[in-house]
């Protein structure tokens, strides 16, 4: 789906601007692994980059606008909506969101709605109620349209976890051609492969883009601990249970005083 | 000092969790008792899910209850026969607690469920405690001898077959309740994340007539086998135990429980039944609060899958 609309968005880009492909991104970032340990609690990653005139002889035309889009891996997600039932609150309804990223930081030096049309920011999904976030609607999958109160909710929710965000002022120009974005890593960010789109625009267009990755993994006790109950529960539950026996036992004889 | 719970997966301040496990140990050292009851809330609270939190508690309890039973049976205050018989249904009861507690997490109706057996258990159970416990501070007041206990009484129970004579205890009766209690303490347990001390004591007393000498240790050599095998199937079936966040509550609750004992030892029985049924009633008003005030966010989020 991603791919088709990049591709889209490649056709529109050599048929409409014609000749305009006049840039080219250099992006490096600060630190491609971010090690999840026992005293992890967030971090900022910083992604540095040039914009150079491809080929060299054409000039570039600033003033530029910049997006960076950070995924991370994808998971499914229930949204669910209580309702009084009965004088109490229960989950009554659920929608399933499929396949959406368990992180989404959408990073510009402005607004994303002022730097290019409704249409061009839906076709590359940039923005957070742009995004594609197909749900399970019976047995159909499409994405809603983005007031529908569980997308909302979803959104908000990943939100106030720090995981989903839009940031407007995340992206600096240092120079003209210079840039820096702060990709900010909250404490529960989760383990896995994270990719990185940055798509320079100028003039409300599309000009260049270039990607990006980094890992999230945890590392050493706390990778283990995971793993092993995931991977051996039984095995991983006994040893829990043996702990418990040790330290009861522990106690029962340094204070058995009496 | 954070730490990073790898199942939980949240960072959490460690001398918050260890100060949470010395209180709870603090207050089950006091009355007896396991004091998931009050565990399971609390870690509710901190930011924990439900779920996660009952099956450690489990193992928090389990390492509670086999310094108690361990004490008991240096005192020789535990009746192993009798034990053995309320462990054979108890087994049982938690599996089909685990088992249902899986089957309502895939409904998304496990908070609800365990938000609801909280709220009738611990109103319905604490005031029992309140009144029985009110009841016998007045009759003290008034002179009058505060039996509980009416040695050659007998009730319907009684009269129930396949009768079994427990030496240690002193009683005869019917394996039909003896296997029931066990079953509904097992079950209970594997649900809402407690160990059943609370409940388990005032049963063998009123419906099994145990002695005072040894309910206490035989309640808690059940609570102890039956909340093991809990941490075992909830790592086995949901792979929910924390071990991290286990143990932290652990090394608390074990010291917690020695300073509780102490202050527990010096008060009066019906005064500490009084205190405990008042607490009991407060957590379970708590959770009869949050099921019908309206929640600040009717919307919530639920991991399925990755990928």
């Amino acid at each position: 789906m991603r791919r088709i609309a990049i591709t889209l968005a490649f056709i529109a880009l050599l048929c409409g601007a014609g000749p305009a492909v006049a840039e080219r991104l250099v992006v490096s970032l600060s630190n491609h692994r971010v090690a999840v340990t026992s005293s992890f609690v967030g971090e900022e990653l910083v992604l540095f980059g040039t914009i150079e005139p491809d080929p060299v002889t054409r000039p570039l035309r600033p003033p530029y606008d910049l997006v960076v889009t950070v995924t991370g891996p994808r998971q499914t997600l229930r949204t669910r909506r209580k309702e009084r039932v009965l004088g109490i609150w229960v989950n009554v309804d659920s929608r399933e969101f499929l396949r959406v990223p368990s992180y989404l930081a959408i990073l510009s030096n402005r607004p994303v709605n002022t730097i290019a049309n409704p249409d061009t920011l839906r076709r590359l999904q940039i923005g957070l109620d742009n995004f594609l976030l197909p749900q399970r609607i019976g047995t159909d999958f499409a994405d809603t349209v983005s007031d529908d109160p569980f997308r909302r909710a979803f959104v908000r929710l990943q939100t106030q976890q720090g995981l989903y965000r839009e940031s407007a002022t995340a992206v600096t120009f240092l120079t003209p051609t210079v840039f820096r974005a702060a990709i900010p890593m909250p404490a529960a960010v989760p383990t896995g492969s994270y990719g990185i789109e940055v798509e320079l625009f100028t003039g409300g267009n599309l000009v260049a883009r270039t990607n990006s990755a980094l890992d999230v993994i945890k590392t050493g006790f706390e990778q283990y601990v995971a793993d092993a109950a995931r991977d051996y529960g039984l095995l991983y539950g006994a040893v829990t249970a043996l702990m418990a026996l040790l330290i009861g036992w522990f106690a029962s004889v340094i204070f058995a005083r009496d | 000092m954070q730490i990073y719970l790898p199942i939980a997966d949240l960072p959490v301040n460690v001398f918050l969790i260890l100060g949470m496990g010395l209180a709870v140990g603090y207050i089950s050292g006091m009355f007896g008792i396991g004091g998931g009851f009050l565990m399971t809330p609390l870690l509710i609270f901190v930011g924990i899910s439900p779920a996660v939190a009952v099956a450690t508690v489990s193992s928090h309890i389990a390492a509670s209850s086999f310094t108690g039973a361990l004490s008991y049976w240096r005192k020789r205050a535990v009746d192993i026969a009798l034990a053995l018989m309320l462990l054979s249904s108890g087994i049982l009861g938690t599996a089909t607690g685990v088992w249902l507690f899986t089957e309502l997490r895939a409904l998304d109706q496990l908070d609800l469920m365990i938000g609801i057996s909280y709220v009738t258990l611990l109103t319905v159970v604490g005031a029992m405690m309140i009144y029985e416990s009110v009841r016998a501070i007045l009759r003290t007041r008034h002179g009058m001898p505060a039996t509980l206990r009416r040695p050659g009484s007998h009730t319907w129970l009684h009269g129930l077959p396949f009768k079994l004579r427990f030496k240690r205890s002193k009683i005869y009766v019917s394996a039909i309740p003896v296997w029931a209690i066990g079953f509904v303490i097992g079950f209970v347990g594997a649900i809402m994340g407690i160990g059943g001390g609370f409940l388990l004591v005032p049963m063998l007393i009123y419906f099994l007539r145990v002695p005072t000498a040894t309910v206490i240790g035989t309640s808690m050599v059940l609570t102890l086998v039956t909340m093991a095998s809990a941490t075992l199937m909830h790592a086995a079936t949901n792979h929910l135990v924390d071990a991290v966040l286990a143990l932290i509550l652990m090394v608390g609750g074990v010291i917690g429980a020695q300073f509780g004992a102490r202050t527990g030892q010096k008060m009066r029985g019906e005064r500490l039944r009084l205190l405990l049924g008042l607490l009991v009633f407060a957590v379970g008003c708590r959770f009869a609060y949050e099921l019908v005030v309206k929640p600040d966010d009717l919307f919530s989020l639920r991991y399925v899958e990755s990928g």
